[in-house]
């Protein structure tokens, strides 16, 4: 197993030592004594060049992207609990970029092309893998919806293949394709460039790099205040004091609007439970990730075997992680009715989290009316997927006070002048 | 399944047990037949024949036995059934056997015995917990092609059923209780005499074959003077007399959700050979209690020492099952190793049955209680402040290293000795079960003295009695459930007294661990031998200490990169064990560590049984209007619309769905057609304000409407785009008929419930559903009037006495009906509304009417041709949330004069009227016969790199068989301004791009002359 490429290379940009097969089994010789933390644990210090409050996938990335890019590396991460705890780590992990409006294309591809390569980038497994999205359609109405998707995705240049019923039980065996069942399967479409990767891994690689560069991760901190002057940002209070900094990115997702109203900016979200579960560990039956709407159900098999799925949102507002019953009562009759392979086996694990959700189901990549103060919020349940490229452009809108032409469209503005990115409507896909 | 019985297993003990001996079974297990008896597990048959071996682990693949006699079993996990009644992960010690039953070890290959994956386990030193994050990396096609794929085949436990279709049914059930009590033990028994006698509805569930839980293993232990096991009897059979008591057995309460929602999964037939058509498989029950009680009792903690996974290393209280419940020896030769007073138990029974009691092996330096002093008694050799270092054995365990320890620190202080065993019964403590408790949200503390945690404050009204309330001695626990059971009575709203307690004699014990989260070894550091917290997941003491040093410090770290309680036991054997050694590790005390969540499912549940009937026909609600039948029996192809099936198109003499289509079509331009319109919604408005809440709802105006007349309508969402359409009708002062479009009519009574009552309750204006009240037939076409007219209307049908756009009671065939003079197809057009009930018999007057007028009947894919053919968008298909009536350039539906409607504001943003918004436009092909797909993407330069700039999509595309070429809607940028300039369609399917001229959406009769016929 030749592993790197350059075996000389053994240390990080920042100084930590490189993981490899090579390091690998160097650390076993030493039996695994010698392994360097991945991120190390400071006390903040009194000020910095910018904080980034929320230590998930989205905080991370835009810590990272900060120092990697930016070369801005007087950072501090701050995390109420600890690092990779809120959506990062309960979500169904999947990852696609088969989005129908350009503005989305265009973010989520972003996306999609920074995950093509992270797992080298950042030096750490994140198990990305493209084993290819696959959505069903299950009337007239969703395969015109498909057709519509389709075009709109291959004109901008991003891969998706249009399948017949026939074509995805080939893909995929374990599907029900009767014609009679209530709804049946009609057509999907596939984006073999989609896949999943491992959630937790995201946010230990991001933290783990943001370190090697100089960021101070600092979990079990709670911010309790934002500091103004006038109408510019000093600082946020927290559980560990006052931090200084000019800059303050927000990235907290579910509780974006707490932090909103201690800035007395009222964001357009709302937060609500979703929840996934798990089922036992079986070998291999289903390498394709699926996703079906008319149904409200996803479902992908983890490399640990387990059968991934996930729901629709609940329908009420809540900082609950929990949800209802009744959710992942339905999608399990849907899961079932789709593949009768589920019936026998057995659900392990179930959880919640919070997702902040924009009229649009569209994210919120923004400046504010505060000098210096920006947030990264409004994903809802398509958060996950959007990591890299979430933190790519924001630590870039943070670093210049200006947006790119990604994130332009997603500044909060857009809920005044009206011109919505509306995923909603416009998407025949839970996402 | 055998024509000759095998021989019982020679571990059987000769007598003994609660095993029914009259009935033998015989068993296949890796295909070798075995014999058991009714009333076995499969792991207990499986100990009575000798087999330990009965599964690898997930990683390691190493060999692994049957560790405990519950369903906290982490190791002996097996497929059961065959064919399309087969289940993987099954854990042994909970499936009762049965004559015939077929089970299989997983994960191993070829063999059980021999297991090529077993060579994990020897380069297990490259193989840490999380070592998959730092490799597999270079080249980076490699993790896709190669590293992904083998990592998925080793991975994984059981497999599924190679029969996808599950032969069994299931279902769910519902019930209100007074007072549920989970856990059927001694204390759960003991809740219940309290609850029941004050006569509360009260429901008893217990996960096992039969109520008793640990007590059933107890042999040395007297209720009221006699054996507890007689206590049991009686106190079972009284509450089975008792009609406000419901007792299920072989359930598992695995969910506690807000306000006492509670939910169980019960096994009904899973442990017999014959399954009678009329069980299902399994039950969901959905409880709502008033009060909960849960005495779920404790789970026994492993002892954390090197090879303590080996077969025939079992917990000792498993050992006193086996030997109690099942008269199975577990072994010949035992060692027991302990922390606290509960294994010697374990070890008189051993000696009392005749297994050599090697040693017992203690890690307290001075225990002293009368168990400890009748072990000695007995010649035991009892090694206090000793530990097992390691033990030895390839597929089961065989020798055991010992030595003496600092029974503080865990340091080994004296030389290593051996000691052979072919059974270790370990003892490290136990954990009062307060998963349910924590899934409701209730708190709980660290408890110091007896080194667990234990319920604190409540958050739903329950109550935690017994062993999972941190109570483990035999009285106390039932003194507490009686007082539990009675508080939960009285809480419930009746008058309740707690029972008194019997006399109770059990061996006085000290059940305090003495623990050492520092695993005692004479290794160097970091060599240490394998010793497993998590044993089915093979996570080690190492793979937690190597977490912290990486800075994984959070518990929920530490378990993700470990996989450290992620496996089907969820942790009930590993978790506390984890946390000592994180805590350890982190210098910090045990409840400043704290716990992972607690969530659902408290022990894993089959998706069928959540599931239940709701899949199949039962999945969704299929709606059929009253005329469904006529339409199967003329041969009508059905598409879905919502929950409704709608007739699609009816083929005659076999045509496609092209011709039928057209010949529909022409047919109704030219003669008349007839549709079945009764999936509309339809909404009836009453109340003096109801013309002033339609005025709000709707960008027109409907107060202003006159009496028996209609108005088409839009309504916006509140960011002004368009959300649904339809015609309403003033039916009277302060009554109106709404209609709806088919997918849109629960929506939109619901948008309007939720503005009625939340934002303007002041309105009184009352809404009701009546779209099933009312089967609407459709009849249009220029002979549309002949039609009715020959049908016998008492009503003048005339333009000047019937105008487009009124409505009229009238008598149509003899029937009272509602007619409505509306169209969707631009023909003259009379909408039939009758009481449903009278649908089908209308409709069949109608056809018969209409024969010599050439009336044929349409299904909505003409019905999509004609609306098109006249430009009428349909909602959900010309528009997708982004669309505002300016782009429909229905500007001329938006009221100037209103002070408000919803969506006003937002449409009167600058952005609303841009140029450049996506139009809707008509769009005409250059070749007539050219069909753009819908959903079709336009472009002014075909061939343009990617990313195309694109214009828009066609929302609506058809072929016009009355016009002669197709015609088609489509959304384009500006697409106003554009009419008249050609645009290209590239396709996906490698076809040439369609080339095509923007127009008008009005295809056919732009001047509306046909309404009048």
């Amino acid at each position: 197993m030749a592993e790197s490429p350059d075996r000389g290379a053994r240390r990080l940009p920042g100084g930590k030592p490189k993981y490899s097969v090579f390091s690998l089994m160097r650390n076993a010789r030493r039996y695994h004594q010698d392994w360097q933390q991945a991120w190390r644990s400071p006390e903040p210090k009194k000020s910095y060049d910018a904080i980034i409050i929320g230590g998930g996938g989205h905080g991370l990335a835009t810590a990272y992207y900060l120092a990697a890019v930016h070369r801005i590396t007087n950072i501090a991460v701050i995390e109420k609990g600890w690092l990779g705890g809120g959506n990062t780590g309960r979500n169904t992990t999947i990852i696609r970029s088969n989005y129908m409006w350009d503005e989305s294309a265009a973010i989520y591809d972003h996306a999609l092309k920074l995950w093509e390569g992270l797992t080298q980038d950042l030096n750490f497994n994140l198990m990305f893998s493209q084993r290819g999205v696959l959505t069903i359609a299950h009337s007239w109405h969703e395969l015109r919806e498909m057709s519509r998707r389709v075009h709109a995705i291959r004109l901008n240049g991003i891969d998706s293949d249009i399948l017949t019923p026939d074509q995805i039980k080939k893909l995929v065996p374990i599907i029900n394709i009767d014609q009679s069942i209530r709804y049946p399967v009609m057509g999907g479409f596939l984006q073999r460039r989609g896949g999943t990767a491992r959630h937790d891994a995201v946010a230990w690689g991001y933290a783990r790099a943001a370190d090697d560069l100089g960021v101070d991760i600092i979990q079990n901190c709670e911010v309790t205040g934002l500091r103004r002057k006038g109408n510019r940002i000093e600082g946020v209070e927290t559980t560990k004091g006052f931090i200084k900094s000019p800059k303050v990115g927000c990235v907290v997702a579910g509780h974006c609007s707490v932090l909103g109203d201690m800035a007395d900016i009222r964001l357009p979200i709302a937060s609500r439970p979703l929840q996934a579960l798990v089922s036992e560990p079986i070998k291999p039956e289903l390498d394709t990730v699926i996703m079906s709407n008319a149904v409200h159900m996803y479902i992908s098999q983890s490399d640990k075997g387990e059968m991934v799925l996930g729901a629709g949102v609940d329908k009420y507002n809540s900082y609950a992680q929990r949800g209802s019953f009744p959710v992942p009562e339905h999608m399990i009759a849907a899961a079932v009715e789709l593949f009768p392979i589920l019936s026998r086996l057995r659900m392990l694990r179930h959880w919640g989290g919070i997702v902040d959700t924009c009229p649009d189901a569209s994210p919120i990549l923004s400046k504010t009316d505060v000098k210096g103060l920006y947030f990264n919020c409004g994903w809802g349940t398509g958060g996950f997927k959007a990591t890299p490229g979430s933190g790519h452009v924001f630590a870039d809108l943070i670093a210049n006070d200006r947006p790119n032409s990604i994130a332009a469209p997603y500044a909060l503005d857009r809920f005044q002048t009206g011109l919505l990115i509306d995923e909603h409507g416009a998407a025949g896909v839970a996402h | 399944m055998n024509i000759k019985s095998p021989k019982q297993g020679q571990m059987r003990l000769s007598d003994g047990g609660r095993i029914n001996r009259k009935n033998p079974v015989s068993f296949r297990f890796d295909g070798k037949t075995f014999a058991g008896f009714e009333g076995d597990t499969l792991a207990s048959a499986l100990l009575a024949n000798g087999v330990h071996l009965v599964g690898r682990s997930f990683k390691y693949h190493r060999p692994r036995g049957i560790l405990t006699a519950g369903y906290d079993e982490p190791n002996a996990l097996v497929e059961i059934g065959q064919g399309n009644q087969q289940a993987p992960n099954i854990r042994a010690t909970e499936a009762m056997l049965y004559d015939g039953l077929t089970a299989k070890s997983q994960n191993r290959w070829p063999t059980l015995g021999f297991d090529i994956g077993a060579v994990n386990s020897l380069l297990g030193r490259f193989f840490p917990a999380g070592f998959y994050y730092k490799t597999f990396m270079f080249p980076a096609v490699f993790w896709k092609n190669i590293y992904e794929p083998i990592i998925r085949k080793a991975a994984g436990l059981g497999r599924a059923a190679k029969d996808h279709h599950d032969a069994d049914r299931y279902e769910k059930t519902h019930r209100h209780t007074d007072v549920l009590i989970v856990g059927g033990g001694v204390s759960g028994l003991m809740a219940a005499l309290s609850a029941a006698g004050s006569g509360a509805r009260v429901m008893l569930v217990d996960d096992a074959n039969e109520l008793g839980g640990w007590m059933l293993s107890e042999n040395n232990t007297t209720i009221d003077g006699k054996p507890a096991l007689n206590w049991i009897k009686q106190t079972v059979k009284a509450l089975e007399a008792m009609s406000n008591v419901t007792i299920l057995t072989r359930t598992q309460c695995f969910g506690y959700m807000d306000h006492n929602f509670l939910t169980l999964a019960e096994k009904v037939t899973d442990h017999l050979p014959q399954r009678p058509d009329h069980l299902p498989r399994q039950r969901m029950w959905k409880i709502r209690a008033k009060h909960v009680v849960l005495a779920q009792g404790n789970h026994e903690r492993p002892l954390i020492f090197g090879g303590n996974d080996k077969p025939g290393v079992m917990m000792a209280g498993a050992v006193r099952s086996y030997i109690n419940c099942y008269a199975v020896l577990p072994g010949r030769r035992a060692v027991i190793y302990t922390n606290n007073d509960d294994a010697y138990k374990t070890a008189l029974l051993l000696d009392d049955v005749g297994v050599k009691v090697a040693a017992i092996v203690d890690q307290r330096p001075t225990p002293s209680s009368v168990l400890v002093s009748q072990a000695m008694a007995r010649g035991m050799v009892v090694h206090t402040g000793h530990a097992v270092l390691d033990a030895n054995g390839t597929r089961h365990v065989g020798t055991l290293k010992i030595a003496a320890i600092n029974p503080k620190t865990g340091d080994v202080t004296g030389q290593p000795f051996y000691i052979d065993a072919d059974l270790v019964a370990m003892s490290g403590g136990f954990t009062p079960v307060v998963n349910l408790h924590s899934q409701a949200r209730g708190k709980i503390t660290w408890d110091d003295e007896q080194v667990c945690f234990r319920p604190s404050d409540y958050h739903e009204a329950a109550i935690c009695v017994g062993a999972c309330n941190g109570v483990f001695d035999l009285k106390g626990a039932m003194t507490d459930a009686a007082v539990g059971g009675a508080m939960a009575a009285m809480a419930a709203g009746f008058t309740a007294e707690a029972v008194m307690t019997p006399a109770v004699d059990e061996p006085s014990m000290v059940m305090r661990p003495h623990v050492l989260w520092k695993m005692p070894s004479d290794a160097v550091k970091g060599q240490e031998p394998k010793a497993f917290v998590d044993f089915q997941n093979d996570v080690t003491a190492s793979d937690i200490k190597l977490a912290v040093r990486e800075g994984y410090h959070s518990v929920e770290h530490v378990k993700r990169y470990t996989t450290n309680g992620m496996a089907t036991d969820q942790g009930k054997l590993s978790n506390i064990n984890a946390l000592g050694i994180l805590s350890d590790q982190l210098g910090k005390p045990i409840p400043e560590v704290g716990t992972t969540t607690f969530r659902y499912p408290y022990t894993p549940t089959t998706f069928g049984a959540i599931a239940g009937r709701d899949i199949k026909e039962l999945f969704d609600t299929e709606r059929l209007t009253r005329m469904d039948a006529w339409h199967r029996q003329h041969g009508a192809e059905f598409e879905h619309v919502g929950q409704w099936m709608r007739a699609w198109y009816y083929p005659i003499d076999g045509e496609t769905m092209e011709e039928a289509v057209n010949r529909e079509v022409k047919k109704t331009r030219t003669h008349a057609g007839i549709l079945d319109a009764s999936t509309l919604g339809k909404i009836d408005f009453r109340g003096k304000d109801a013309g002033e809440f339609l005025d709000r709802l709707y960008t027109n105006m409907f107060s202003t409407l006159k009496i028996g007349r209609c108005r088409y309508g839009l309504m916006l969402k509140d960011d002004g785009m368009v959300m649904d359409d339809g015609v309403t009708t003033r039916l009277g002062e302060n009554h109106y008929h709404m209609t709806t479009t088919t997918g849109g009519a629960a929506n939109v009574l619901s948008w309007m419930e939720e503005w009625l009552q939340t934002e303007w309750p002041e309105l009184d204006v009352y809404l009701t559903s009546v779209t099933e009240e009312w089967s609407v037939t459709t009849v249009s076409g220029p002979n549309a009037r002949k039609i009715l007219e020959a049908l016998g209307c008492s009503v003048s049908l005339t333009d000047d006495a019937f105008p487009f756009m009124s409505y009229q009671d009238a008598n149509l065939a003899g029937l009272p009906v509602r007619i409505f003079r509306i169209s969707f197809t631009g023909e003259l057009s009379f909408e039939i509304n009758i009481k449903a009930r009278h649908g089908l018999a209308l409709w069949q007057h109608l056809m018969k009417a209409g024969e010599p007028f050439g009336l044929t009947p349409y299904g909505t894919e003409a019905m999509h041709v004609l609306r098109a053919e006249k430009g009428f968008i349909i909602v959900g298909q010309e528009t997708d949330g982004s669309v505002n009536p300016h782009d429909l350039g229905m500007s001329w539906i938006v009221s100037k004069k209103k002070s408000d409607f919803i969506g006003k504001r937002a449409l009167e943003r600058k952005s609303m009227a841009l140029n450049n918004r996506k139009q809707l436009v008509g769009i005409k092909t250059e070749d007539p016969k050219a069909i753009i797909p819908e959903g079709a993407h336009a472009v002014l330069d075909p061939h343009q790199s990617y990313p195309m700039e694109m214009l828009g999509q066609v929302t609506s595309s058809y072929y016009s068989p009355v016009l002669g070429h197709s015609v088609a809607m489509a959304l384009l940028k500006g697409g106003h301004a554009m009419k008249g300039q050609t645009v290209w369609f590239p396709m996906i399917n490698g076809k040439k791009p369609i080339k095509a001229v923007i127009t008008d959406t009005v295809f056919y009769d732009p001047k509306g002359d046909r309404i009048n016929g």
